[in-house]
């Protein structure tokens, strides 16, 4: 079978079982094909180098082994590489995936859909009922892609709230259990009271560097706050190049343009050496940071003042895929149940303090939440929380975007609403590729 | 002196005799066996590689699975179509000439003038070697943390400036961040390039420097007239190398500046290639991209070769 850049694309994304038959159809290098759904036998996984994760990791494979003799898990870290990204997209190339992965980026999914890399969990018979089931439709959705299939097990999320340093609110004289900055210019007069009183020498700090992630911490996040969960490309096109998406980006230019947030990155830690008051952050930061002050967490604001519960967020997911190479799928796809099954989503939840992407997550770990209080805010932000889009050419298309917010709103080279628009054009190209 | 050409003619048959491919592999085959491992070193790893990139660069071409066979159409010249066409790449081309224009000299007359000085330098020669060669075999990425600390809004540099400091700061300021990553790669370099240049002073014979000096020649004019043309052999070479190196400008850009900042002003071709390659997988378009700046790495040195030979 040979395909073009193009017929491959659409094949992998419209055949129900596009991914397994264009391992069948190969030249070897690693199973595949529709008996490997079927199959049962040992297989490898693997998680991140995070010390956490890889603890619970190492646990949960240690109870599924216990009980399976002829199906034993292996965990492996994903190897060294610049980014956990390009590690896989070497591996996926080489056929030296393993199984699972256990830290997908939602926006790195596509292309590697397109490099024929990732099985199609929709075709298992009760893959896309049990992803719909264990992290709610309408959030499981929107990861998957235009087909709606399922590349992604949507896993665990790091909501986006923004954290604060109560002692510097105080400094500045701002109240720290309710500092009233939920609106644009609620928001704006707080970063000017930290900023004058010296409290801090910037009133947050986002990194204002051009990789193409780096949006998701600072307009996409109240982009999605500000509509409602709108991502940033919808139905094939941009959606920010409009009213809300330039709200949320002339916010951020104004941030700058009055020196509230650098134009630099930070040499350190910002947050630890108090340089600065705020940060976008998710539940992690609450281990990081919680010995060394005393930490607040509020919504991301918006224009006009909304609920904090209608309030909606950035996820900052990592998700599970399983590859065209597995040759034991039935068993990589049951260890995948096993993984992100309540009680195992529990000990993860325990052990990492980050989100299971699952319904009902405050009632089903009340227990945890109760004896953990300062991870309530996000558990309860978890319910609302929206991905990047499973789109085609998903970094190009966020580089696109990244390229042309510096330009415009971090160093105010260009007007901001023809910089929107700009990007907007070369979005619409790229994703209609 | 004449003796030591005539046995050469007599021995020549001898050795033809002994080894039968001798005629048809020059005169000494056993140095192609030698040099052989080395041959497909450089076969292996850098002119497959550099070959499959420009057919890569021909071709719609993107990363699989090895399981699947996938189509890759001839496209003629379309990738270089389409890199020459985006205003990143051509401001990163802009980039880089800069970058070449500032570190290129500055690197050849600075590690001179400094392996002048140091051949002179009697007491704590190999302390004063040391302390050059340091930061050219310190990992760069230490190292650029110290620059970004020393040249950051709130750092020492501009602490000692004062009002003179640049607003915005080095590495955020459009004019300043690649003359600042030029300035810094010119002192990691340095010492290599002093150590080149160490060794071909010592070559020079001191006669000249005594005939010159008894021509009433001063310093700067023995430097001139004895040590700039005694060394142009090697400030070709030192050319050379600094505009392949620095032509393949990639840590800096990504670190110092934070991926091309500030507004893809510190961009690098090499920094494009790895983003539109690796991150965004279009290998086809960044090959192209690599093959124009192979192109334009090989004139470079072509004319940094014609004017070190000697006339």
């Amino acid at each position: 079978m040979t395909l073009s850049r193009r017929t491959f694309a659409t094949a992998a994304l419209a055949t129900p079982i596009a991914a397994t038959a264009l391992a069948a159809c190969g030249n070897g290098g690693g199973g595949g094909g529709a008996e490997a759904q079927s199959s049962r036998g040992p297989v490898t996984i693997w998680l991140s180098n995070n010390e956490q994760e890889l603890a619970w990791g190492k646990a949960a494979v240690e109870a599924w082994n216990k009980d399976h003799a002829d199906e034993q898990v292996t965990a492996q870290e994903i190897p060294a590489g610049q980014s956990s990204e390009e590690a896989i997209t070497a591996a996926i190339t080489a056929g030296t995936t393993p199984d699972l992965i256990f830290n997908i980026s939602t926006a790195a999914a596509p292309a590697w859909v397109q490099q024929g890399g990732l099985v199609d969990l929709s075709t298992f018979e009760d893959g896309a009922s049990y992803i719909e089931e264990r992290t709610g439709a309408d959030v499981a959705k929107g990861f998957a892609d235009a087909d709606g299939k399922y590349y992604l097990l949507p896993w665990k999320s790091n909501p986006v709230m923004v954290m604060y340093n109560k002692d510097l609110f105080e400094k500045a004289g701002l109240d720290p259990e309710k500092p009233g900055m939920d609106t644009f210019e609620g928001f704006l007069a707080g970063c000017r009271k930290i900023v004058e009183s010296g409290a801090a020498k910037s009133a947050i700090w986002p990194a204002p560097t051009s990789e193409f992630f780096q949006s998701w911490f600072d307009f996409y996040p109240l982009y999605l706050a500000q509509t409602g969960g709108t991502q940033l490309v919808e139905d094939g096109k941009a959606t920010f190049a409009d009213e809300d998406g330039l709200a949320v980006a002339n916010f951020w230019a104004q941030i700058y343009s009055e020196g509230l947030a650098p134009q630099e990155a930070s040499t350190d830690d910002a947050m630890a050496k108090q340089a600065t008051a705020m940060q976008a952050a998710g539940p992690w930061a609450i281990a990081s940071y919680k010995d060394s002050f005393a930490l607040g967490l509020m919504p991301v604001p918006t224009a006009e003042a909304k609920d904090p519960s209608e309030i909606t967020t950035y996820a900052d997911s990592k998700n599970v895929s399983m590859f065209t190479t597995s040759k034991n799928q039935a068993t990589a796809w049951d260890f995948l149940k096993f993984a992100t099954s309540e009680e195992q989503d529990g000990a993860f939840l325990e052990t990492s303090g980050q989100m299971p992407l699952r319904t009902d997550l405050v009632t089903t770990y009340a227990d945890y939440f109760t004896d953990h209080p300062e991870y309530a805010d996000f558990a309860d932000q978890a319910s609302r929380v929206v991905d990047v889009p499973n789109v085609p050419n998903s970094i190009e298309v966020w580089q696109a975007f990244r390229d042309q917010y510096s330009s415009s709103v971090i160093f105010a080279k260009s007007d901001v609403e023809s910089a929107l628009q700009a990007a907007a054009e070369k979005i619409d190209q790229l994703v209609a590729e | 002196m004449s003796t030591a050409t005539t046995p050469t003619p007599a021995r020549r048959p001898a050795s033809r005799s002994r080894l039968p491919l001798g005629g048809k592999l020059g005169p000494q085959p056993l140095g192609l066996l030698l040099a052989a491992p080395y041959v497909l070193f450089l076969a292996a790893v850098m002119a497959w590689p550099l070959l499959q990139a420009v057919w890569i660069s021909f071709h719609d071409y993107f990363f699989t699975a090895p399981t699947a066979v996938v189509e890759h159409p001839f496209v003629g010249f379309e990738n270089y179509v389409t890199a020459v066409t985006d205003p990143q790449v051509r401001q990163s081309f802009v980039n880089i000439a800069v970058f070449l224009v500032i570190n290129v000299p500055l690197t050849a007359i600075l590690s001179l003038v400094l392996a002048s000085a140091l051949n002179r330098v009697v007491r704590f020669a190999s302390v004063f070697r040391v302390a050059f060669y340091v930061p050219y075999v310190t990992a760069s990425v230490s190292l650029i943390g110290v620059w970004m600390l020393l040249f950051s809004s709130d750092g020492l540099v501009n602490t000692i400036l004062g009002p003179l400091a640049p607003d915005p700061s080095w590495l955020v300021n459009s004019s300043l961040a690649m003359p600042s990553i030029a300035l810094y790669v010119t002192w990691k370099q340095l010492g290599f390039y002093i150590l080149l240049y160490l060794a071909a002073l010592q070559n020079i014979p001191k006669e000249l420097y005594e005939s010159a000096s008894m021509d009433g020649a001063g310093a700067i004019a023995r430097f001139r007239h004895v040590t700039v043309p005694g060394v142009r052999s090697v400030t070709a070479l030192v050319l050379i190398l600094a505009i392949i190196t620095g032509a393949n400008l990639f840590t800096e850009p990504y670190l110092l500046t934070n991926g091309g900042g500030p507004d893809g002003a510190s961009t690098s071709p090499v920094l494009l290639i790895y983003q539109k390659g690796i991150q965004q997988t279009n290998p086809d378009v960044a090959s192209a991209i690599g093959v124009l700046l192979v192109i334009g790495i090989g004139l470079l040195s072509m004319l940094a070769a014609r004017a070190g030979k000697e006339d």
